[in-house]
C-alpha cells in the first residue's frame, strides 16, 4: 500500500514536470520573455506535489494505525481492554496475524478484532491515498493555471531547495535528540523503580534476579559498579597494548618512514581498521583466549575461559589504527622549524622527537588517546564475544568481567517486557554509556581546538 | 641538551668521555627508531596471525564430501501410479532410498541400533540431491542413477581430519586369527607385534595419572586456608560457618582420597608395562585390519589381541607378516563425535572409492540451519545486500543534501555551529546506542516490523550519514573557488553554479566516501542484534519487511553454536564478509585513483 502510494504521487509529480515545463515553453514560443527557464517551473511544481504528497502520507498513515488500533480494541471485551498486560497481547496479537503468522492459542475474539483492523487500516489507506492524489491534483491544476512569463518558478523551487538541503542537515541533529530521548525516558522511568544511588553506587549487578514485578525490592541487584571495574579494566588493557603500539607507529611513519615505506605501512592499519569487530570477537573467543588459558595452565595460573585479558588485547589492536592516525596526524601538523632549529642545535632526530615533537603534539595525542579509550568503552561485539557474563567486582585480568556493552547487548536480544526494571536497565545503561563517551569526544575535540590555535 | 649550551663543554667532542657519549646517543637513537619498527611489526603479525587462523578453519568448510552410490530408482517407490506427477514424486520416501543403498553396502549390520549408526553417517539432507533430479527428470524413475548423498557434518569432519587421527601400521611379524566364543576374535602374534601399541596405551594412563596428581595437589592445596578459616570461625564462636567449612574440608578429604585410590590404580597399571590391559572408551583405540575385517581390540598384550569385528574377516586364515596391520584412532571414543564402528564404515566406503569431495555450493544456496552441513550464507547474503539498499537509498542524498547545506548554504551562526559539532559527535556514538535509538524509536514507537531489513537499513542509515556528510564535505571543499567563481561570472545562480559545476566534480570523492561508509556498515552488527535480526530464520528474505538476518550477525549466531563443524562455517562465513569488504574498498581506492583530480 505505501509502495502504491509513493509510486502514484511520484508519477503525478513526473506529470507535473512535464506538464508546467511544456507549458512555460509554449509561452516562449510565442515571443514572451520568461522570468525562469521552462525546467524550473517544471521542478517548481513537481516539488510542490511531492511536499503536499508526502505530508499528506506523514500525516495519514500513523492516523491510519491509531484509528484503527483504538476500534479493533473497542471491538473486543472490556476485560481484555482494561487489562493493560491483556491489551498488548491482543494488540501484538492481532499485528501478528494481520501479517499472517500462526498465533497460538488465538480466539475467535482476537481474529474478529483482526479483521476489524485490517479493514480500518485497508478503509484509512484508501482515503489517504484519495485525499493524497486529489492534493496533488489540485497542487497541479492551480499551479498549471498560475504559468506565466513573469512567474519566478526558479526563486521559489531555489528556496524549496534551501529548506530541503536544511532540513536533510537536521536529521543529523534530529538523530541526536532521538537518541537523547529514547535514552532518557526509558532512563527516566528505571529510576522510578530503582533509586540512582543505587544503581551508580551499588556493588551487585544482578537484573535477573528482579525478572518479576511482584518481587518488589529492586535494590541491590543494579548497581553498576562492577560494570564499571570491569569496563575499566578491558579499556586499560586495551590502552596498554594499543598506546605504546599504536604511538610509536605513529611516530616511525611521520618521523622516519621514507614516503615508500608509508604507501605500505599505512593501507595495512587502514585494513586492520576495517576489519568488522565481529570477526575480530571471534578471533578473541576461539583464538586468543584458548591461547592465553593455555600459557596461564602451564605456567600454574587459574584463567577464566573468557577472560578479561583476551578481550582487552585484542580490543587494543582493534584501537591501534585510531591511536596511530591521529598521533601520526598531529605530529605532521608539527611545524617542520621546530625540528629544524633542534638539528640545528645538533640534537639527534630521536631526542628532537622526545624533546620537541612529542611535547608540541602532545594535546592532540592525548586526544587521540581519548578518542580510542571512548572507542573501546563503546566497542560491543568483541566483548560479547569474548568477555564473560557475571559482574564480578575485580581487577584481576585473568578472572572474567562484564561491560556496560556486553549487559545492554544481553538483556535487550531476544522477548522483553517493555516495562520491568531490567529491560529498562539497560536504557539505563545506554545512557550512561552515551554521556560518557560524548563527554570523551568533547573533550577530546576541545584539547585539539585549543592546540591547533598555538601554531597558526 | 646543558652541556651543549655550556660554552667550554659543547666545544669537547674529541675526549673519550665525548665519544662514549656520542655512542650512547646513537645508540639510543637507533632503538628509539627499532621501537616503531616493532610497534608495526607487532600490528602486521597480528594480521597475519588473524588471516591465517581464520583461512585455516575456514577454507575446509568451502569442501564437502558426500557418498557417490548407484541407486536404483524402482517405481513402485517412487512413482506407483506412473503419472510423472512432481508433486507425487516429491512426496515419495527419497531418505529411506538412499538408507537402504548405503545399508545394502553393509550386509553384516543387522541390527536396528546398528542401523541406527549406520544412517547417522548421512546427513537428513542427504536425500535432496537425488530428489531434485528425479523431479526434474521423471525419466530416470526405473533406471540406476549414481548421485552424491551428503555425509553429516560429523562424518565430513572425520574426512577432513579434524575428529581424530588414523595410523595403520603395517605388521612386521606373523600371526594367526582365532575365533573365539561371544563373536569375538583373538590374534596372535607370539613376536609380539602388538607391543609398540601396549606401550602407547600406558603412556596414556601415565599421562592421566598426571593429571589426577594435579588435581589432587590442587584439592590439598585448598585444605590450609579452609582450616585456618576454621580455626577462625571456632575462636570467633560463629558455629553455622564453622560447620560449613568442616563440612567443605569432609568433602575435599573424601574426593582427594577416592581420587588416590584411582590414581593409584592406574599407576599400577601404567608401570607393569608387560601385563595386559584393558582398553576402555576413554583409551586410543587400537584396532586390526586382516583378511579384509577390522577387529576392536578389548584386551591388548604384546603378544595377543581380542575384541569383537567392526567389519567381520573373511576367513580364520593365518596372517603372514605385511599381509594384516595395526591400526590406531588416537582420540579415544568419548573424546569424539564419531564411534569406532563409524570410522570403520566410513573407512570401508573411502577404500571403496564412494567418498567424492566436491566443492560447497550448498553454502552459497541455502539458508541457515541447525545441520552445520545444510547451513548456508544466502539468507544472510540477500539480507545484507537489502539492508545496504535501504541504507545507501536513505543516507546518501540525505548525506549529500546535508554536506552541501553546511559546505554552501550555512550562513555562519549558532545553528550552524550546533549542526556541525552535532555531526562529529554523532560520528563517535557508539553503534550499540543506535541500536538503542532503533529499538525505542522504530520498533516500539513507530511499530515497524522487528527483524526486518527496512528497520537494520535505517539504524544504519543513521549511523553512516556522519561518515558521508564529513566525506561529502571534504570533498566539495577540495573544489576549487575559481569553478564557482567562473559559474557565476556567466550569470548562473548560487543554486546553479553548486549543482551544475561544484557537485559534479566533487562526486568522485563523495562516492569514495559512499563505499567505505557502506562498507563499515557491512560489518557492523551490534545495533542489528538490538532490533532483533538475531531470530533463526531459514528462509532467504524476499522483501525488506521481511524477517531477516545479515552476514556479521549470521556469524554472531555461528560463533556462539557449540558444534565443531560450525565453528568452520563461521570462519567461512567471515572469509566471504572479508572478501567483499576488501572488493567495496578496493572499488573506493580504484575510483579515488582513477576520478580524484589534483587541482
Amino acid at each position: 500500500m505505501a509502495a502504491t502510494y509513493l509510486l502514484c504521487t511520484a508519477g503525478l509529480a513526473v506529470l507535473s514536470f512535464f506538464l508546467a515545463a511544456s507549458r512555460a515553453r509554449a509561452l516562449a514560443t510565442t515571443g514572451a520573455a520568461l522570468h525562469s527557464r521552462p525546467s524550473y517551473h517544471g521542478l517548481f511544481l513537481a516539488s510542490l506535489v511531492l511536499t503536499a504528497a508526502f505530508a499528506i502520507f506523514a500525516l495519514g498513515w500513523p492516523l491510519t494505525g491509531w484509528l484503527a488500533e483504538k476500534y479493533a480494541l473497542s471491538v473486543l471485551p472490556a476485560h481484555v481492554t482494561t487489562d493493560p498486560v491483556g491489551r498488548d497481547t491482543a494488540l501484538r496479537d492481532i499485528g501478528e496475524i494481520v501479517q499472517r503468522r500462526e498465533v497460538a492459542g488465538a480466539n475467535s475474539e482476537i481474529i474478529g478484532a483482526a479483521a476489524a483492523y485490517a479493514r480500518i487500516t485497508w478503509l484509512g489507506r484508501v482515503i489517504t491515498l484519495i485525499a493524497g492524489l486529489a492534493a496533488a491534483a489540485a497542487l497541479l491544476l492551480n499551479g498549471w493555471n498560475r504559468i506565466s512569463s513573469y512567474f519566478p518558478a526558479r526563486n521559489y523551487f531555489e528556496r524549496w531547495v534551501e529548506y530541503l538541503v536544511f532540513a536533510c542537515a537536521a536529521v543529523a541533529v534530529l538523530t541526536t535528540v532521538g537518541i537523547v530521548f529514547s535514552v532518557v525516558f526509558e532512563t527516566l522511568r528505571f529510576f522510578q523503580l530503582v533509586s540512582p544511588v543505587d544503581f551508580l553506587f551499588g556493588l551487585e549487578w544482578n537484573p535477573q534476579t528482579a525478572l518479576r514485578a511482584d518481587q518488589g525490592e529492586f535494590g541491590g541487584s543494579f548497581g553498576i559498579v562492577p560494570l564499571i571495574t570491569g569496563t575499566l579494566l578491558i579499556t586499560t588493557i586495551a590502552i596498554l597494548v594499543a598506546g605504546p603500539i599504536g604511538l610509536t607507529a605513529a611516530i616511525f611513519m611521520s618521523e622516519y618512514a621514507s614516503s615508500r615505506t608509508r604507501a605500505f605501512v599505512k593501507p595495512m592499519l587502514e585494513i586492520l581498521a576495517g576489519i568488522p569487530t565481529v570477526v575480530l570477537g571471534f578471533f578473541a573467543a576461539l583464538t586468543v583466549a584458548p591461547f592465553i588459558r593455555n600459557i596461564g595452565t602451564a605456567v600454574g595460573l587459574s584463567v577464566a575461559s573468557e577472560s578479561a585479558l583476551a578481550a582487552g588485547l585484542v580490543m587494543g589492536v582493534m584501537i591501534i589504527p585510531f591511536v596511530s592516525s591521529l598521533s601520526d596526524d598531529v605530529m605532521n601538523a608539527v611545524p617542520q622549524s621546530l625540528r629544524d632549529g633542534s638539528y640545528a642545535m645538533g640534537s639527534t632526530r630521536s631526542e628532537t622527537i622526545k624533546k620537541v615533537v612529542l611535547p608540541a603534539a602532545l594535546p592532540g595525542i592525548v586526544s587521540a588517546f581519548m578518542l580510542a579509550i571512548s572507542r573501546a568503552i563503546g566497542e560491543t561485539m568483541i566483548v560479547v564475544m569474548a568477555a564473560g557474563l557475571a559482574a564480578n567486582l575485580t581487577f584481576n585480568p585473568l578472572a572474567a568481567v562484564t561491560t556496560f556493552t556486553v549487559q545492554i547487548k544481553t538483556i535487550l536480544v531476544g522477548d522483553q517486557e517493555f516495562d520491568s526494571a531490567k529491560t529498562l536497565s539497560a536504557f539505563a545503561l545506554g545512557f550512561v554509556l552515551f554521556f560518557l563517551t560524548l563527554a570523551l569526544n568533547v573533550l577530546a575535540l576541545r584539547i585539539v581546538r585549543r592546540y591547533r590555535e598555538r601554531y597558526d | 641538551m646543558t652541556d651543549l649550551i655550556d660554552g667550554r663543554r659543547a666545544s669537547d667532542y674529541s675526549s673519550t668521555a665525548a665519544k662514549r657519549r656520542l655512542v650512547k646517543r646513537y645508540r639510543a637513537e637507533a632503538r628509539f627508531r627499532a621501537y616503531g619498527v616493532l610497534g608495526l611489526i607487532l600490528t602486521a603479525a597480528f594480521l597475519a596471525v588473524l588471516f591465517i587462523d581464520i583461512l585455516g578453519k575456514g577454507l575446509p568448510a568451502f569442501w564437502q564430501h558426500s557418498l557417490m552410490l548407484r541407486t536404483p530408482l524402482v517405481p513402485a517407490e517412487i512413482d506407483p501410479l506412473g503419472a510423472h506427477d512432481p508433486k507425487q514424486i516429491a512426496s515419495a520416501d527419497f531418505g529411506k532410498i538412499v538408507k537402504d543403498v548405503l545399508a545394502s553396502q553393509f550386509p553384516y549390520v543387522k541390527s536396528r541400533a546398528e542401523r541406527k549408526l549406520l544412517n547417522s553417517l548421512l546427513s537428513s539432507g542427504a536425500a535432496d540431491a537425488l530428489r531434485d533430479r528425479v523431479i526434474a527428470n521423471p525419466a530416470l524413475i526405473g533406471t540406476t542413477v549414481a548421485t552424491p548423498a551428503l555425509l553429516s557434518a560429523d562424518a565430513d569432519l572425520f574426512f577432513k581430519g579434524r575428529l581424530t587421527k588414523v595410523e595403520a601400521e603395517p605388521a612386521k611379524s606373523a600371526a594367526t586369527l582365532n575365533i573365539q566364543p561371544q563373536e569375538r576374535y583373538e590374534i596372535l602374534s607370539p613376536d609380539g607385534a602388538f607391543a609398540a601399541s601396549l606401550a602407547e596405551i600406558k603412556r596414556h594412563l601415565g599421562a592421566r595419572v598426571a593429571l589426577l596428581r594435579a588435581e589432587v595437589q590442587g584439592l590439598l592445596a585448598q585444605r590450609p586456608e579452609i582450616a585456618s578459616r576454621l580455626a577462625q570461625a571456632r575462636d570467633g564462636g560463629n558455629s553455622a560457618e564453622a560447620l560449613r567449612l568442616e563440612n567443605s574440608l569432609q568433602s575435599i578429604d573424601l574426593k582427594s582420597a577416592e581420587l588416590q585410590t584411582r590414581m593409584q590404580n592406574l599407576e599400577i597399571r601404567a608401570s607393569s608395562s608387560s601385563a595386559s590391559e584393558k582398553l576402555d572408551a576413554t583409551l586410543p583405540s587400537i584396532l586390526a585390519a586382516a583378511n579384509g575385517g577390522l577387529i576392536k581390540a578389548e584386551e591388548i598384550s604384546a603378544d595377543r589381541l581380542i575384541g569383537p569385528a567392526l567389519v567381520p574377516p573373511r576367513s580364520a586364515a593365518s596372517l603372514a607378516p605385511g599381509d594384516w596391520s595395526i591400526v590406531t584412532y588416537q582420540t579415544p571414543q568419548s573424546f569424539r563425535r564419531i564411534a569406532d564402528q563409524q570410522i570403520a564404515w566410513l573407512e570401508h566406503l573411502k577404500g571403496q572409492g564412494l567418498i567424492d569431495r566436491h566443492f560447497n555450493t550448498r553454502f552459497f544456496t541455502s539458508g541457515d540451519s541447525r545441520e552445520p552441513e545444510l547451513a548456508g550464507i544466502r539468507g544472510a547474503l540477500v539480507g545484507s545486500l537489502l539492508t545496504l539498499l535501504v541504507t545507501i537509498v536513505l543516507c546518501l542524498p540525505v548525506g549529500v543534501a546535508a554536506a552541501i547545506y553546511l559546505e554552501e548554504f550555512a550562513p555562519k551562526n549558532r545553528l550552524t555551529e550546533i549542526i556541525e559539532v552535532n555531526i562529529n559527535n554523532l560520528a563517535a556514538v557508539p553503534s550499540i546506542v543506535f541500536g538503542l535509538l532503533g529499538l525505542a524509536l522504530f520498533l516500539n514507537t513507530f511499530g515497524l516490523p522487528r527483524s526486518a531489513a527496512l528497520v537494520g537499513g535505517l539504524v544504519l542509515a543513521l549511523l553512516v550519514l556522519p561518515t558521508i556528510i564529513i566525506a561529502g564535505r571534504a570533498s566539495l571543499r577540495a573544489v576549487p573557488p575559481s569553478i564557482k567563481d567562473a559559474a557565476l561570472a556567466v550569470g548562473a545562480s548560487h543554486q546553479q553554479a553548486v549543482f551544475h559545476h561544484v557537485l559534479p566534480l566533487a562526486m568522485p570523492g563523495i562516492m569514495t566516501g559512499t563505499i567505505i561508509g557502506m562498507a563499515h556498515a557491512l560489518g557492523e552488527t551490534a545495533p542489528l542484534l538490538m532490533i532483533g535480526m538475531v531470530a533463526f530464520i531459514v528462509d532467504v528474505p524476499s522483501g525488506i519487511t521481511d524477517s531477516a538476518t545479515v552476514l556479521p550477525v549470521q556469524i554472531y549466531l555461528w560463533s556462539d553454536l557449540p558444534e565443531i563443524a560450525f565453528e568452520a562455517k563461521t570462519a567461512a562465513a567471515i572469509i566471504v564478509l572479508l572478501a567483499v569488504l576488501f572488493v567495496m574498498n578496493g572499488t573506493a581506492i580504484v575510483l579515488r585513483r582513477r576520478f580524484e583530480r589534483r587541482w
